[in-house]
């Protein structure tokens, strides 16, 4: 059984410097650090470029928006998004998780404090509508973990 | 001074011609003095993108509402958002937006319950400006500041809330949300919390016209015949009825408001921005399970 993150938990030090980078920029440069984030976000690969029916829709957020979790033998896990480009939120919303998760070991993703996308200072510039589909996103990450790894 | 109406043919069959405008009018007015685009989106970074050159950004959700009451903005916070915009109370101001002008109707509803006296639509909204190759610039305008008068919010013409739609059952009223949502089903998905309704279905007597089917395969509004076909033949609307539209929050009704009232010329029509986020959760109210209204 995996301890649950308590709040205040420490995040991982990938996720920590992503929330660093957040902070360390004035708010009106924070939508821009997203948008750079957005266009970060990499492609699926051709297994599930071919299958979409593989991907995961997530329906909290206003767009649409799909991922995949594969979490491998030696634990470690990997994530795969889809999102429109249209839909430059939810993309760098996709690709912090990105960024801050894949290739962690699966107890580190399960770690992560639900709250966390609470701590990139966006709440204001993006509304709690919009930051409740990443927590979303999150959610069903390690929903998918905990069934993938048995 | 107010700029020219849109003498586009399609346009002048409408009730209101002069709340919508073209892309073409807009690449041909957009220098003018006197004209402040705006860009209203539901995806906050879309503009950041790229956007109409000069188009300043309007942002629904953390300019249009206030922080912490479940309200809009008041006289005073609607006055500053515009000045600092650059928009004047004779600009001549155009929305336009992403998702089949979705939000950016939303904006101008909010607009309009400050009765900014010039405001309207780019039809097709930003899909079409795009589809067209027209240019789009990612440089944040630079506009003087403006100073914009103190106007008291109206919420009596054209926004409607709880009580006032309790005593409204029984009449003509349009619920614009999916049909899953409408009938309720929605509510039945498992594992997930939604987005906010404790209660499924819709409030009695309401006509179920998702609000996109106003919108053409372009995202440009459906001609006034193809309007009336939907709302007048199907939905048994009459042009005189006192009509309450409501989805979710409020702004995909906008847009179906913005249809009954600017398009069609109906003279009463309420968009109830509660919706179902309000009706859904609150107690004793009654709702209607299912697709008849």
């Amino acid at each position: 059984m995996t301890p649950q993150p308590v709040s205040g938990a420490a995040l991982n030090p990938r996720l920590q410097e992503i929330v660093e980078d957040f902070a360390a920029v004035p708010d009106k440069d924070r939508l821009q650090l997203l948008l750079e984030y957005s266009q970060d976000l990499p492609a699926l690969p051709e297994r599930y470029a071919a299958h979409r029916d593989l991907l995961e829709p997530v329906p909290e957020c206003q767009t649409p928006l799909f991922l995949a979790v594969e979490v491998g033998p030696d634990s470690a896990v990997h994530l795969f998004f889809e999102a429109p480009a249209e839909a430059p939120t939810t993309r760098g919303f996709a690709a912090i998780l990105h960024g801050g998760l894949d290739g962690l070991d699966a107890d580190e993703v399960l770690a992560v404090p639900a709250e966390f996308t609470t701590q990139l200072g966006l709440q204001d510039l993006v509304s709690p509508l919009r930051l409740r589909g990443m927590a979303a996103m999150l959610a069903r990450i390690k929903r998918q973990v905990r069934a993938r790894r048995g | 001074m107010a700029l020219p109406y849109d003498s586009t043919p399609k346009f002048g069959d409408y009730a209101h011609p002069e709340k919508i405008v073209s892309t073409e009018w807009v690449a041909a007015h957009l220098d003018d003095p006197g004209l402040v685009v705006a860009e209203s989106d539901e995806d906050v970074l879309l503009y950041e993108t790229g956007h109409i050159p000069g188009a300043v950004k309007l942002d629904w959700h953390t300019e249009l509402n206030d922080p912490v009451t479940r309200d809009y903005v008041d006289g005073a916070g609607f006055a500053k958002l515009m000045s600092e915009k650059g928009i004047s109370r004779d600009t001549t101001l155009v929305l336009y937006g992403d998702k089949n002008n979705w939000w950016a109707a939303y904006a101008l509803w909010v607009c309009s319950l400050f009765g900014h006296p010039d405001v309207r639509l780019m039809d097709g909204g930003r899909a079409k400006w795009i589809a067209e190759g027209r240019p789009v610039s990612t440089e944040a305008p630079k506009r003087p500041e403006a100073d914009y008068p103190v106007v008291d919010r109206d919420d009596q013409q054209i926004r409607a809330f709880q009580d006032q739609v309790l005593d409204h059952l029984g009449q003509p009223m349009i619920d614009v949300r999916s049909p899953g949502e409408y009938t309720g089903e929605l509510l039945h998905m498992p594992d997930y919390p939604q987005e906010g309704a404790l209660r499924g279905g819709h409030i009695p007597g309401a006509r179920n016209i998702p609000w996109a089917r106003a919108a053409a395969e372009d995202a440009t509004f459906r001609t006034r015949a193809e309007l009336e076909a939907i709302y007048q033949g199907e939905a048994g609307l009459s042009p005189e009825d006192d009509v309450v539209v409501y989805c979710r929050i409020g702004e995909r009704s906008s847009h179906t408001w913005f249809v009954l009232q600017h398009l069609l010329g109906y003279p009463y029509v309420r968009n109830y921005d509660g919706s179902w986020t309000e009706w859904g959760n609150s107690v004793r109210v009654p709702i209607t399970r299912g697709d008849s209204p």
